[in-house]
This record gives C-alpha cells, sequence and structure tokens, in this order.
C-alpha cells in the first residue's frame, strides 16, 4: 500500500545515510549533540519533525512501528505519523509495546521495560539543556566541550531556593557516562531512571535544531542533583483509575465542573494490558 | 620572591590603530597596581590581555599558578585558561550587570563559582553565600531576590562577593566605582580596601578617577595613547609627577 511517489518512508537515500551518518555519531558518543542537515517535513516544527526524521531513517521494510504521544497510542500526533509511516512506508504498525521494533515516542517512555533490539526515537524541542541559562549557542558548545557543567547546578540551586526542592518536573538534565549533559527531551522524571542501563537503542532528534544525540544500549545515565537534595523519580501519589496500577506515570483527567478527577495511566497501552489481565482500578465501570 | 604575574612586552593592535604597545611589569602577591589614563588610552585593553579576554598580538602574561608554579597565560590551553579565571583569577566589571546573571539570584549568584569547580552541597553552598553577602554588606535576607532588585551600590557588591567566593589570588577590576555616587563610591572603596588587606589579594584596578587609586594602589602605571608614560609607587607619582601628561592628569583634577 505504499504510495508510489514517495521513496520509501518518505526521505530520499541519501538524506537517510546523512541521517544515519548522524545517529552512528551520535551512537559513538553518547549525550553529544551532533548536527544534521534536518529537512522539511510535511509536518509543522515542534510536530515531531525530528523524530519523523530519525524513523524514516532506521526504518526497515520488516520493522513494527509504534508511535505513542504522552503515553497515549490514540492521540493526534501518535495517529498522524503512525499513519504518514504505513503510507509512505508500508511498514507494519503496533500499539502493543512489546511487539514493537522501533517505538517513536514523545515526551514518555512505556511503561513496559524495553528489550535489546528496539529502538525509542523521541522527538526533541529544544536539545540543549544549557539554553535557557545561557543564550549563546557559541558557548554553550564551549562549555560542553569543557565539561563546564556548574551552571546546570544554578537552575537546580534556584529551585530549591524557590520551592524548597528541586522543582523541575520534566526535561530533568542527566549525565551520560560521566561526560555530557544532555536534556532527556520533556519526559517527565519519573522516566528518568529507565534512560540508565536500558537494553534498547535511544535515539532523539530535534528538527528545528538540526540536532540528533543518541544513548547506546546499556548507557549510564544520572539525573543531577545535591547531596543534600537528593534526585526523586516523583509521580502523583494514586493508583490508576482504570487499572489500578500504583507503580505507573498517571496522568490527572478532569471529569465535571464540580472539581472531580480521576488519575489514569498515561500509557495506555500498558493500562489496556492490565485490564485485559483482570486488574480493575476504582473507577473503572 | 617570585612576582604573581610578570607581564613583559604586551601589545595589541586593532589594525593600524594601536589598543596598547610594549607594556611591561611585574606584580608581587598582595600587592595591589593601578592602571590610570584617559578614555582611549588602551587601560581597558591591556587589562583584557591580562584577563584572557583578548588575545594580544605579542608579549607574554606569565602567572605563578598554584599547582604548577609560572606558566604564561597567553599561550597556556583554553580549558586551563578558564580554569584559571574561575579559581584564581576574578574580573569585577564597570556594569554589575556584564559580571552578574541577572535572571538569577544572589544567592545563585555567588554560587555559581562555587558549583563550577565541584561543590555540590546545597546547604554549604548556601551558608557560603549568606556569609559572603554579609561580608559584602548586603542583608542576608535578599539572598532569593533576584539583582534586578537591587540598587547600583548593592549589584556591584554582590558581584564582587560572586567573585571573590572562591578565594581568588588575583582579581582585575575595570573602573569598580565608575557610575555610582559619591557617598555608595566610599563605601564599595572602604569594603574593596578590607577585603584585599584582610584575604591579602592581589589586585590590577583600572580607572580614571584618581581617588581611587589613591586609597587602594600601592603602585601605579599612567597610560597615553596605549604606552605607559609613567610608573611608580602611588604617592610619588601623584605627588611629584615628571611626565607631562600625568602632571596635566594629576592637575586636572578638583580640588574641593
Amino acid at each position: 500500500m505504499t504510495d508510489q511517489a514517495y521513496n520509501f518512508a518518505y526521505l530520499d537515500e541519501q538524506t537517510k545515510r546523512m541521517i544515519r551518518r548522524a545517529i552512528l555519531k551520535g551512537l559513538a558518543i553518547p549525550g553529544y549533540q551532533v548536527p544534521f542537515a534536518s529537512r522539511e517535513m510535511p509536518m509543522p516544527y515542534g510536530w515531531g519533525t525530528g523524530g519523523v526524521q530519525v524513523s524514516a531513517a532506521v526504518l526497515t521494510p520488516d520493522d513494527r512501528f509504534k508511535v505513542i504521544d504522552q503515553g497515549a497510542d490514540d492521540t493526534t500526533n501518535a495517529v498522524s505519523i503512525r499513519s504518514f509511516f504505513e503510507r509512505t512506508a508500508g511498514v507494519a504498525t503496533t500499539t502493543v509495546t512489546a511487539d514493537a521494533s522501533i517505538i517513536q515516542t514523545r515526551h514518555r517512555i512505556p511503561e513496559e521495560p524495553l528489550t535489546e533490539g528496539q529502538v525509542l526515537v523521541y522527538q526533541v524541542p529544544i536539545p540543549e539543556p544549557l539554553r535557557f541559562l545561557e543564550p549563546r549557542e557559541s558557548e554553550t558548545r564551549k562549555m560542553h566541550a569543557l565539561e563546564e557543567y556548574g551552571l546546570m547546578h544554578v537552575k537546580l540551586y534556584e529551585d530549591i531556593a524557590r520551592h524548597g526542592h528541586i522543582a523541575t518536573s520534566y526535561a530533568y538534565p542527566v549525565k551520560v557516562e560521566g561526560r555530557y549533559v544532555m536534556d532527556p527531551s520533556p519526559i517527565p522524571k519519573f522516566d528518568n531512571p529507565k534512560m540508565g542501563d536500558m537494553a534498547a537503542i535511544q535515539l532523539f532528534g530535534a528538527g528545528r535544531e538540526q540536532r540528533i544525540y543518541a544513548l547506546p544500549p546499556y548507557t549510564q545515565v544520572i539525573s543531577l542533583d545535591f547531596e543534600d537534595h537528593p534526585f526523586e523519580a516523583s509521580k502523583a501519589n494514586h493508583a490508576c483509575g482504570l487499572c489500578g496500577s500504583e507503580d505507573s506515570y498517571l496522568d490527572e483527567v478532569i471529569i465535571d465542573d464540580a472539581g472531580g478527577r480521576m488519575f489514569v495511566c498515561s500509557d495506555t497501552d500498558y493500562c489496556e494490558a492490565r485490564q485485559a489481565a483482570g486488574h480493575k482500578g476504582q473507577d473503572a465501570a | 620572591m617570585i612576582p604573581l604575574l610578570s607581564v613583559s612586552d604586551i601589545s595589541k593592535h586593532y589594525g593600524a590603530h594601536i589598543g596598547c604597545s610594549d607594556v611591561s611589569f611585574d606584580l608581587y602577591p598582595g600587592e595591589v597596581m593601578g592602571i590610570v589614563g584617559e578614555s582611549g588610552s588602551g587601560k581597558s585593553t591591556l587589562l583584557n590581555c591580562l584577563a584572557g579576554h583578548l588575545v594580544p598580538d605579542a608579549g607574554t602574561v606569565v602567572f605563578d599558578t598554584r599547582a604548577d608554579g609560572p606558566r604564561d597565560t597567553v599561550s597556556m590551553s583554553e580549558p586551563e585558561r578558564r580554569m584559571l579565571s574561575r579559581t584564581d583569577w576574578a574580573f569585577v566589571h564597570q556594569h554589575a550587570r556584564d559580571g552578574l546573571r541577572m535572571g538569577v539570584s544572589a544567592g545563585g549568584n555567588v554560587g555559581e563559582r562555587l558549583m563550577a569547580v565541584g561543590d555540590r552541597h546545597y546547604g554549604d553552598i548556601r551558608d557560603k553565600a549568606t556569609d559572603w553577602l554579609t561580608r559584602v554588606e548586603i542583608d542576608a535576607a535578599r539572598i532569593d531576590d533576584r539583582p534586578t532588585t537591587f540598587s547600583g551600590g548593592m549589584q556591584q557588591r554582590l558581584q564582587i562577593a560572586r567573585n571573590l567566593v572562591t578565594g581568588p589570588r588575583l582579581v582585575f577590576m575595570d573602573e569598580p566605582t565608575g557610575g555610582l555616587d559619591v557617598s555608595v563610591q566610599a563605601r564599595l572603596l572602604d569594603l574593596l580596601r578590607g577585603l584585599v588587606r584582610d584575604m591579602g589579594l592581589s589586585a590590577i584596578i583600572v580607572t580614571h578617577d584618581l581617588a581611587v587609586v589613591r586609597l587602594l594602589a600601592d603602585r601605579l602605571m599612567v597610560m597615553k595613547s596605549g604606552r605607559v608614560v609613567e610608573a611608580g609607587l602611588t604617592d610619588q607619582v601623584l605627588d611629584d609627577p615628571q611626565h607631562a601628561y600625568s602632571q596635566l592628569l594629576v592637575s586636572s583634577v578638583l580640588q574641593v
């Protein structure tokens, strides 16, 4: 069902080679932001142009593709990117985490642990963790090159001074293999510990900013913190209203005008699988 | 005694125009050197060459490092020079805004250098920041306020605290009292004099205000058109200027 007007997976082969070279370089230097010649994609910046280009470069006809947006398989961004590759690459798609060989994600890591052979592709809006502390790109590159990361802790210091604890709850900066400080894309800090020592390959694509970075399998990833204010992976202190899970990341959903709300797993595949296995939360119908 | 900073034949040209030319001097530990001259005389260019902000066209700047003894900072690698500039060196800008992070609280500003050299204990960083704010006469209760809410004098004192917190041995100051009113200037000078004496700091102060060097500097260099025209002990140069330009400079000050 591939649309014959397009090359496999939309991008031409030269472009895919260029992106693959960037990915390989990224894998060789974990956490280092590799510049690449990002292409115009048939979607607006901010909708995952970087992730889509990385996915296009690593897709093969045998792959099984899954897309999640904030953990969900059925939101606009996920549905449109999934159908984009169904149409331009003709690859099989799935919503089941364990069945997918490539998972493109916006802002979450699936609850189910990923395995060797899987590739997780992140959509990244701002790849530079130092951006809002130091506006000069020439200077931040120098800071990365010389490992001058004191400024990153100034941000965390400001958090504690203002809120009494580290209030950064997403895009929480990490240090990779004791070298590069990296922006993990806007995933909740609850997901940060999953990045470290992961069996799957993790690729990060920032289309507008023209940067690709990567984590090879089993890479050390440490969330920055202070000795007396250690990193804490936080989540809403509830159980999922539908499947009753106590340890998955939850979305808060407003359900009426009277302040009613419920907490549900943000990972829809995980939640549905648990419900199918007979788990029931307090709000389940 | 080994000089802390030994400068020889520093020259910097901007095209055909001379920034500064053939400047040499030695600075010994605990000594404060003043550089005076009119606008455009090359004193800021010289200071920036010494502090590693500008690359001089010729000459050497040998600094007596803690670890390896005397090293030429012009030819050393950039990482080493940047390391020096956040440990053993400090740079106080004329405009506090150039030297502060205006979007970060006073405590964060003071703590930045500590975190840059590897301090990772929030409580300790905050204690040191509080201590330094008190030492520069800023109310410790304002530790979480941003410098944008501070007056000009307070910003300048905050900049000094931020620079001295890691215990540097050499401080470069570019017109530290410029743009402040006279009573605030006097307090700042008092404070600086106290800190320099207490910590045994060496300093190079660039200014066009002769009162500043009279109070702070042990030795004085007078610059004109990129060259040093006279150098000597501060009192000697100010009370008995030999060069025509020094005489002009000294006599230009209005005696109240």
